[in-house]
């Protein structure tokens, strides 16, 4: 296998996450939820919420089935989000995204992504920058009211 | 035995021997498109250099050459089906628009409460048209069920015929699961039930001799990017008796006999179907395409797909945790399979980093994943032209998938 390119796409980090996913389950507590789907791959989840009446994200949960690439973007999205209000979520999910399709070079380009970096090898894998922000988008529509994204 | 050199056969399709990501190729996506051999891109370079010009429009030389040239190729895709008449051979762009012509053209004869039968193992082309149909005239899907081996029930199917099925359509062989219909039966049992029969080619053109007289059905569709010639060319057959009475879909140049704002009267069959300027280019490689199966024989094709089917499935089985999916006692050279505790998409993007290329996903047949159980499916489709490395090459790189993720 061409293990420069393997491991761009599945870092330790990313097979780890998906092995032991963090803040899978369900939030019944959630005051905002949405549903991803990737109707091209069949990728489904769920994402809920907490958000505090400061406006902080303080809990967040992930529920559903994916790909190894879709769960740990989801995993450590949870991670991500924890603690930060809705303009910084929106912010991130802006970064996330431009580091993915390759708008964005971490390295050069000032950012708040910290460890959602190993992601970058995604950009040279078109066909799954989906699975890498499809968690995403869900939780950007949950926390704007939409219950429903599909990223076809 | 076969006695065709399969590897002097490789070198007509110069795809094949590209590398991808510094790995040799191993394309074993040949349900989603073949390869092209050297007779096809000669077609298309020989049109567009030397006789590029359109068709039944000038009296110039080119113009007729062309014309002659595109009528050729109708009379050739008359011959490969055994068609009675070359105006019983539409070109389209593809299956979809072949099936979906039908739905638009006959199904205005449809009325509510009619019905229309296909089976749960149906491509996404032939089930979205109808319930489009449905939609419109109020006519009623029906759907045959599958058995665990992706196999189609006939009991089922004969069950849901009724005094109101119009239409009975369905694949001959599946996209997702390899399943060859046994259509001759089906059908049958659709005319005596005084239904008419549209059969789904995509899968099988390239696989097997179709002889529609020797079928008797109504209509049959197929692409012929799937029979190694271009993408954005199709053949739609349709019974004579049809198409005669049927409206045209498309109205414009070339469909018509004459017009005025007050009446225009249309052309015949199958040209009053053909509105615009046809993909003339892509009918050239088509007829090529023909031209080159038929040299080496679509009987020999199949045997040597049979060969491989037969070595894939025992490879693929030997591996730990791998389940294939489409298990029917009549397979096309199809090897659709899921790997325990992997996504699809996951064994996708890893065998492409090994340069084997395959399909993952649902195949464009949704209700056969959620039959399944399933979200997705790797999909290992394999061509005449594949050999038995390349299956060891498959072989080999699901291994390196399972150490990636063990």
């Amino acid at each position: 296998m061409n293990e420069r390119e393997l491991s761009e796409l599945y870092q330790q980090v990313i097979l780890q996450h998906n092995k032991s996913p963090r803040n899978f389950g369900e939030l019944p507590e959630a005051t905002h939820k949405a549903e991803g789907f990737n109707p091209l791959c069949g990728d489904h989840f769920h994402v809920a919420l907490v958000l505090n009446e400061d406006g902080i994200v303080s809990q967040v949960k992930f529920s559903g089935e994916g790909c190894a690439i879709s769960k740990a973007a989801a995993s450590m999205m949870t991670q991500a989000v924890t603690g930060k209000s809705i303009a910084d979520v929106q912010r991130l999910f802006g970064e996330f995204h431009a580091l993915v399709t390759g708008k964005l070079d971490p390295e050069k380009q000032s950012n708040q992504l910290g460890h959602l970096k190993i992601f970058a090898g995604i950009r040279k894998f078109p066909a799954r920058v989906k699975c890498a922000s499809l968690s995403w988008h869900a939780v950007v529509a949950a926390l704007d009211k939409k219950n429903q994204i599909s990223t076809e | 035995m076969t006695t065709l050199d399969f590897n002097k056969i490789r070198d007509d399709f110069p795809n094949l021997a590209i590398t991808v990501h510094g790995k040799p190729l191993a394309y074993l996506d040949n349900a989603a498109t073949t390869f092209k051999p050297l007779a096809v891109l000669e077609a298309l370079d020989t049109h567009y250099r030397r006789g590029v010009s359109n068709i039944h429009r000038g009296v110039h030389w080119l113009s007729e050459q062309a014309t002659l040239a595109y009528e050729d190729v109708r009379t050739k895709v008359k011959l490969f089906l055994n068609a009675k008449d070359d105006a019983e051979i539409i070109f389209t762009h593809g299956t979809t628009e072949s099936i979906n012509l039908v739905a638009l053209s006959l199904g205005t004869f449809f009325k509510a409460g009619d019905e229309i039968l296909i089976t749960h193992m149906e491509h996404h082309a032939n089930i979205v048209p109808w319930q489009m149909l449905c939609e419109r005239q109020g006519c009623v899907l029906k759907v045959a069920s599958i058995n665990d081996a992706g196999e189609l029930d006939l009991d089922a199917f004969k069950n849901l015929l009724s005094d109101k099925t119009r239409i009975v359509a369905f694949t001959a062989v599946s996209n997702s699961l390899g399943t060859i219909n046994p259509i001759k039966d089906l059908i049958k049992l659709a005319r005596a039930n005084g239904a008419l029969t549209l059969v789904d080619a995509a899968q099988a053109v390239a696989h097997m001799p179709i002889d529609v007289q020797a079928l008797d059905c109504d209509f049959l569709a197929f692409s012929g990017h799937k029979i190694f010639g271009p993408t954005g060319i199709g053949v739609l057959y349709g019974r004579k008796l049809w198409l005669e009475k049927m409206p045209p879909v498309y109205g414009g140049g070339d469909m018509i006999a004459s017009v005025t704002f007050e009446k225009t009267t249309y052309n015949v069959a199958p040209h009053k179907f053909e509105a615009g300027t046809p993909p003339i280019a892509e009918v050239m490689g088509l007829g090529a395409a023909l031209s080159y199966v038929s040299k080496i024989g679509l009987a020999a094709m199949a045997a040597r797909e049979a060969e491989l089917l037969a070595y894939g499935t025992k490879t693929l089985s030997a591996i730990p945790g791998l389940k294939i999916i489409g298990t029917a006692t009549k397979k096309a050279a199809i090897l659709s399979f899921v790997l325990d505790g992997i996504h699809p998409h996951d064994v996708g993007s890893l065998l492409d980093l090994e340069g084997v290329a395959i399909r993952t996903g649902h195949h464009c047949t949704q209700p056969v994943m959620k039959r399944f159980g399933i979200p997705a499916t790797a999909r290992a489709s394999l061509a005449f032209y594949n050999t038995f490395a390349e299956i060891d090459q498959l072989a080999m790189a699901i291994h390196k998938v399972r150490e990636v993720f063990k």
